[in-house]
């Protein structure tokens, strides 16, 4: 055996470790938050090194009471309100805007198309102390509504930025047949610009949706109601109040967890290039 | 007819308006709005039970805040922190982003399920992974330590998230001490984020001309030299931004250590303090002036990096 092949093999034994190694150090938490949202508190306490699971003793008592009898089922549908409708707002919105920097010619359209994305160098920490200022001597901040638009100001520029680079890339003379026969700007938009943009859209949507589904810090300072808590504050107020279920706490962690892995299970390719695309924040 | 281009300019710039305006607005209202309160309140003496006043709109400047945010007894030892966690965590990401990418690069069996695995630690939410490592290292309940008594790897239960400080024996009455909660929190980031390197080194991975590599091999050099004098220059450049990127994100996070550790036991960073300040002790100013020394840290950063280690590249 030369040292190719010795090393070749080297490289080949390094290589199935570390899959192996990182395999498995990406999977356990998600692995562990399951098995234990299925354990009994008992079995927590007693059993804490048990590593598996035991099939005739998996008790789904924890889902049954954070859902219930912590309010989870409304959780789950404000989040679901939140998200959707920041999707929503920032892909037609994005949409326009990102229209108008490709297509139109005005005044400050550079500055537009890119200083838009300067704004995303700030951090949430910087924003949420002056907004909160603002919002409480308004008396608006404990609201679901505001909150979709801090979600749209945090991703409307990185969505307007994408849509951008796609719009540039489709071919402008569809759009002057369009016009040609009648169609006004708004009607190219409708009919030409986001038929032919579907996996752009796609990907701006899913990646609004990530962003929004996942917010804590703007849903932790703003919202005081728990009848107004998104499914990430209710889970921190559910840690703080049960100190020691930490099978209660799994619970709400998977349910948090679940719907955004199971859509990027289904929408890898588009989530992939939105974050991509857009670089992101986080 | 000399008219009919310039209404149609004139049109098309109307209409970019008003298909700008909601975005502009929004964006104004949310992002640059509190960037200038923000400059403003750090310039006055305000606390929490002000903001019902009228006295948010006065014109008293004062330098007060910064006063006491720089006199503070903290401030050296969080700017300290902060640093050492903003290059930790952006470095652990980077480093392990760029060994997954190599492992994944090339073809087996499940590559494009393990890629999708890979992803998941950055696309779940913070909360439910926050919360899943505090239960796993916790030091009664938490699997890690339990195995790691019962199996005798540790002489006691550790701590990891609200210890400070470890003392480690590394033999020969040698000793180390090693900041336990800032090390775990370290560790955490380079697990959360360390998909990001790994889709961007992946992607320059597979842009890297395939003949480099026969020309490498027919002159006999072997893996690990093919990876040392071609993969690495080649993915340089790429390495360096996304360490750029992680920095920047990184020293602006909040959640992750508040949501770990709410900044005990030596992980008080920066932002952390700004949130202690303004909602801790009710001092908006000091909360806001903490902000621009968070953003003045952030920029001489930035003029450092473009100006020595860019240029290195």
């Amino acid at each position: 055996m030369n040292r190719e092949d010795l090393e070749t093999a080297g490289v080949r034994l390094l290589r199935v470790g570390g899959l192996v190694f990182f395999t498995v150090l990406v999977a356990f938490p998600f692995y562990w938050m399951i098995v234990s949202s299925l354990k009994s508190l008992e079995e927590i306490l007693l059993q804490p090194a048990n590593l598996g699971l035991d099939f005739r003793r998996i008790d789904g008592r924890a889902y049954y009471e954070v859902l219930f009898e912590h309010g989870f089922a409304g959780y789950i549908s404000n989040s679901v309100y939140v998200s959707v409708a920041t999707v929503i707002l920032a892909v037609s919105l994005a949409t326009l805007g990102g229209y108008a920097v490709t297509r139109l010619r005005f005044r400050g359209r550079t500055v537009m198309s890119y200083g838009i994305l300067v704004v995303y160098m700030f951090p949430a920490i910087v924003l949420v102390v002056p907004l909160y200022v603002v919002f409480s001597r308004m008396g608006l901040r404990d609201s679901i509504h505001v909150l979709i638009l801090v979600y749209l100001a945090q991703t409307l520029p990185v969505a307007l930025y994408m849509l951008r680079s796609y719009f540039q890339n489709l071919p402008v003379e569809l759009e002057y047949a369009g016009l040609m026969d009648g169609c006004s700007r708004v009607g190219v938009i409708w009919r030409i610009v986001i038929p032919l943009s579907a996996p752009a859209l796609a990907s701006v949507a899913l990646y609004t949706f990530m962003i929004a589904w996942n917010e804590f810090l703007f849903a932790f300072m703003f919202l005081d109601t728990p009848e107004k808590f998104t499914l990430s504050r209710g889970v921190v107020q559910l840690a703080e109040s049960v100190h020691l279920s930490k099978q209660l706490v799994m619970a709400a962690s998977v349910m948090v967890t679940v719907p955004i892995l199971v859509l990027f299970l289904f929408f890898e390719r588009q989530l992939v290039r939105g974050l991509t695309a857009g670089a992101m924040k986080g | 007819m000399t008219r009919g281009p310039s209404t149609f300019l004139a049109k098309e710039a109307r209409l970019a308006f008003w298909l700008m305006v909601p975005t502009v607005t929004v964006v104004a209202a949310f992002v640059v709005f509190p960037v200038l309160w923000n400059l403003w309140l750090s310039l006055k003496p305000v606390t929490l039970g002000d903001l019902r006043g009228a006295s948010l709109f006065r014109w008293n400047p004062t330098l007060d805040n910064f006063r006491r945010v720089l006199g503070d007894p903290e401030f050296l030892s969080v700017l300290t922190t902060t640093l050492l966690y903003t290059v930790g965590g952006s470095g652990l990401s980077v480093v392990l982003g760029l060994a997954a990418a190599l492992l994944v690069h090339g073809s087996f069996p499940g590559r494009s399920l393990v890629r999708g695995l890979f992803l998941s630690p950055y696309i779940a939410p913070v909360v439910a992974v926050t919360f899943t490592w505090s239960f796993i290292l916790d030091p009664q309940l938490g699997v890690v330590n339990a195995l790691g008594v019962q199996s005798g790897v540790f002489t006691q239960p550790m701590a990891f998230f609200s210890q400070r400080w470890l003392d480690l024996p590394l033999g020969g009455g040698v000793r180390v001490r090693i900041p336990l909660a800032l090390t775990s929190v370290i560790l955490f980031e380079g697990w959360r984020y360390f998909p990001f390197a790994f889709l961007f080194v992946l992607a320059r991975l597979q842009s890297i001309p395939e003949p480099l590599y026969r020309a490498a091999s027919v002159d006999g050099a072997g893996p690990f030299q093919r990876f040392y004098h071609i993969t690495l220059p080649q993915l340089a450049s790429v390495l360096y931004t996304l360490f750029l990127f992680r920095f920047i994100w990184t020293i602006n996070k909040f959640d992750d250590i508040f949501l770990l550790t709410r900044g005990q036991a030596g992980t008080k960073v920066m932002t952390i303090k700004v949130y202690e300040y303004a909602f801790g002790r009710f001092d908006i100013g000091a909360g806001c002036a903490a902000a621009m020394v968070l953003f003045v840290v952030l920029s001489l950063f930035l003029i450092a990096y473009f100006r020595w280690i860019v240029k290195e590249v």
